[in-house]
């Protein structure tokens, strides 16, 4: 699989599909796409790189391991619920704030914070699975 | 359009059936995946398939103006897919590994856990 | 259709979030210890801590369902049939405060038995994951959820069942996930029946309007299909045998979690949708599950007698006591097959329950009075259920420390625990007469109690069926304490499979003691003062026969 073709595109590739996905998270609200398959696509690109580069230069890339950063998207996720204790409201409720920044209004949301938690449950998830599958395949 | 479905659910069904039944862990696990799938058609056709306007509401207004789509099959059906696919990647590096550790995939001859002869327990004092 | 007030209006206090915080709680503690993977030795002081916090969430949330009746809140704000329901009535309080209970016991006895390896693979935070999804199926109030929870329960088990990756491991843990995955996936075709059905996943709202349905064979396949998927979470008996193939090979406190928990949670489910939401149906099939349960008993209680091995014997206590819970399940009021009017729900004002047939009574203790047969039998079964989680969890973890000391859980290996360990003999002689059922421990009153509702439903086979496990868990258990504990230590090498391993002894730490004198605790109060708990669960099975209250907290207008 390490062709120079394929190690040569591989980062810009995941750079790329790295920035869609976010991209696919933060227009989840409202159209199509959201934090699960803008999770899936960051996970893809991780996989690639590891496919391309192996797993090592994936690994010092993340810097956290797979497992903390799905553990951080866990605790966005409760923490977007707990946000509506303070506000006397049922748990999971979206509560809005609009701050604007440098001119823009800005939307804010507890579900924007529970998607971005999806996002990296997910991409933690997926890519520990994925970076383990291909860490036996080099051995 | 819904006895279409239906049928296509049981053909899907018979399938994975016939799959998990095999003895084989590879096997059993793409009929586990195709029984999830089948899972999903069959709830897609128990939410009602119509041809109606996207579950949209229009900007200003406080309910649907026309008859919509029933979002909610849409939304079981994602979690579904989501567990499924967790699932399946989960089963595919246990199944990987059993297969790496005990060198076999075959369950008939994984008895690592229950040996066969496992003689009886002490009858007397 | 759609009226523009889908939201719950209403401000909510703090101590509604109680009905969310086990789960809440459960999450964010895993996930913290998760990013904390790297500091192992912290671990024990925030789970513990965390769990005594669940356990203390649990018995407050068990209070205030005592006092005002079945809790919901509705995520979200949306109102009833379209959001997802977190409702508490006494059953799930009873089951999330025992359940609370028990993980508190295994965190700590994991503290002083687990080596720094073993737990740098994450055993406290999947224990916290799988806590979360335990304490979220006895919570929800949606079967879709309920479903959900049962994947994230399923999630946390599948980590902690392969921790370590021994090949005994892998080859127990294949077995358990392919089973439990094609029994949830059954769990999942058959909610999505009940939705083309229904048109709601609420099951306030399903019980509601079951009434409709009546004598429809489609209703029939679902309960049927509800039976099979269940009957296979809990081990009943042609589905069972997933479990001797897989609950000895992991950690011995996982195994004991595993064996306490994770079948009642398959119980609880069954009680909660096939009892409580199609009665008529459950009425059709009590034979059936009444056939199940003798067999489940007897399976269970000859597959002990057969086992040389501490661990695996255990396994089939587990299933013994799965059938005697089912029998208080196939327990049905005579006469009594249609269902009870829950359509006036809305007007039961929370708190007050009545019987099934009709006589008012109050939430008094058992046996003072007559309620129906199916209403003596399910309480009976609910505190049959909180015993097991306790004594099988306890008898896991005993096991698990007598197997350590004498360096083998083989029957022909271990002896001489009662000369080494005085104490741990005594416990484990308590857990052992309370699993067999025999007084003045937790597992004779509920069995008292099942028996007498057996005969008075008419089911004197099952009664015997259910004195006869009882006799054979005696015996079994007799063997276990006379071997293991009551004998001299066998001589090296005279035991016939000690010839493939030497016995390798570890120390016992005393500390890890704590948790098996807590349960101890219990099971001796519960088989002294039953009152408490018998009222307890007395007040479940009536809300389950008859779930006014449980529909009224949820279209009451949020709690």
């Amino acid at each position: 699989m390490r062709t120079v073709i394929f190690r040569f595109t591989a980062p810009y590739l995941t750079a790329l599909m790295v920035l869609f996905s976010i991209f696919v998270l933060l227009r989840g609200h409202n159209d199509p796409g959201g934090g699960f398959i803008g999770g899936l696509i960051a996970a893809s690109a991780l996989a690639i790189y590891g496919i391309a580069c192996g797993v090592g230069p994936v690994r010092r890339a993340l810097y956290f391991h797979p497992m903390a950063i799905s553990a951080a998207g866990l605790v966005a996720a409760v923490v977007a619920g707990i946000f509506s204790v303070f506000a006397g409201t049922g748990f999971m409720t979206g509560l809005w704030v609009f701050p604007t920044l440098f001119g823009t209004e800005v939307a804010l949301s507890t579900p924007m914070l529970f998607d971005i938690g999806v996002y990296l449950v997910v991409v933690g998830g997926i890519s520990s699975i994925a970076l383990a599958l291909e860490e036996r395949e080099s051995d | 359009m819904e006895a279409t479905l239906s049928l296509v659910v049981g053909c899907l069904f018979a399938v994975a059936l016939y799959l998990i039944l095999s003895k084989h862990i590879i096997r059993m696990l793409l009929g586990v995946v195709l029984l999830s799938n089948a899972v999903n058609i069959l709830i897609f056709t128990a939410g009602r398939v119509a041809s109606v306007a996207p579950p949209l509401v229009p900007e200003g207004a406080g309910a649907p103006l026309s008859a919509v789509a029933n979002p909610l099959p849409q939304a079981l059906i994602l979690t579904a897919i989501v567990i499924s696919f967790s699932f399946f990647a989960f089963l595919l590096v246990l199944a990987y590994r059993a297969y790496q550790d005990l060198g076999t995939d075959d369950t008939d001859r994984m008895r690592v856990a229950e040996p066969e002869n496992d003689g009886l327990p002490p009858l007397g004092y | 259709m759609l009226k523009a007030e889908a939201m719950v209006h209403g401000a909510f206090s703090p101590a509604d979030f109680l009905v969310i915080a086990p789960v809440a709680v459960c999450f964010l503690f895993g996930a913290v210890l998760l990013m904390a993977r790297k500091r192992v030795e912290w671990h024990p002081f925030v789970a513990i801590p965390g769990f005594a916090l669940v356990l203390g969430i649990d018995v407050a949330l068990l209070l205030k369902v005592a006092a005002d009746g079945p809790q919901t809140m509705m995520m979200g704000n949306w109102r009833p049939p379209f959001g997802i329901a977190f409702t508490v009535d006494m059953l799930g309080a009873l089951f999330a405060a025992t359940a609370g209970f028990v993980a508190l016991c295994a965190a700590i006895y994991a503290t002083f038995s687990m080596s720094r390896t073993e737990r740098r693979y994450g055993f406290f935070p999947f224990l916290f994951l799988m806590m979360g999804g335990v304490s979220g199926a006895f919570l929800t109030g949606d079967i879709f959820n309920l479903y959900v929870w049962f994947e994230v329960l399923l999630i946390g088990s599948f980590g902690l069942l392969i921790l370590g990756s021994e090949h005994e491991q892998l080859d127990g843990a294949t077995k358990y996930s392919f089973l439990n995955l094609v029994a949830t996936t059954l769990f999942l075709i058959t909610t999505g029946y009940l939705y083309g059905l229904f048109g709601t996943l609420n099951m306030a709202d399903i019980a509601q309007k079951a009434g409709r349905f009546e004598n429809d064979g489609a209703l029939l396949t679902i309960a049927l299909l509800y039976l099979v998927a269940f009957g296979m979470k809990a081990a009943a008996f042609p589905l069972n045998f997933w479990l001797p193939a897989s609950y000895h090979t992991p950690r011995f406190v996982v195994s004991a979690l595993f064996a306490g928990l994770l079948t009642k949670v398959g119980v609880y489910a069954l009680i909660r949708v096939l009892l409580m939401l199609f009665p008529p149906q459950h009425a059709d099939l009590a034979t059936l599950i009444s056939w199940v349960a003798i067999l489940t008993m007897l399976a269970g209680a000859l597959g002990a007698l057969a086992q040389s091995d501490l661990r695996r014997l255990l396994n089939y206590f587990v299933i013994a006591g799965i059938g005697t819970i089912f029998a208080g399940l196939a327990v049905t009021d005579p006469g009594s097959g249609a269902a009870p009017a829950v359509v006036a729900g809305a007007a039961q004002a929370a708190g007050t329950i009545t019987a099934a047939t009709g006589d008012a009574a109050a939430a008094a203790p058992l046996l003072a009075q007559h309620p129906g047969a199916m209403v003596v039998a399910l309480s009976g079964a609910v505190f049959y259920a909180l015993h097991s989680i306790v004594v099988m969890t306890a008898l896991y973890l005993a096991g698990g420390t007598a197997a350590r000391l004498s360096g083998s859980s083989s029957l022909f290996a271990m002896g001489g625990l009662w000369r080494q360990r005085p104490g741990l003999a005594a416990l484990m002689l308590v857990f052992l007469l309370s699993v067999s059922g025999l007084p003045p421990f937790s597992g004779f009153w509920p069995k008292v109690i099942l028996v007498r509702g057996a005969f008075q439903a008419g089911l004197p086979l099952l009664g015997a069926v259910i004195l006869l496990t009882g006799f054979l868990m005696t015996v079994a258990s007799a063997r276990v304490f006379a071997f293991a504990f009551w004998r001299n230590p066998p001589e090296r090498g005279a035991g016939t499979d000690g010839a493939s391993f030497p016995p390798q002894k570890e120390p016992v730490p005393l500390l890890s003691m704590l948790p098996l004198l807590m349960l101890a605790v219990f099971v001796v109060i519960a088989g002294i003062l039953p009152q408490w708990l018998v009222g307890l669960t007395d007040v479940a099975a009536r809300g389950v026969v008859d779930p006014a209250a449980y529909v009224g907290s949820v279209f009451g207008g949020g709690s």
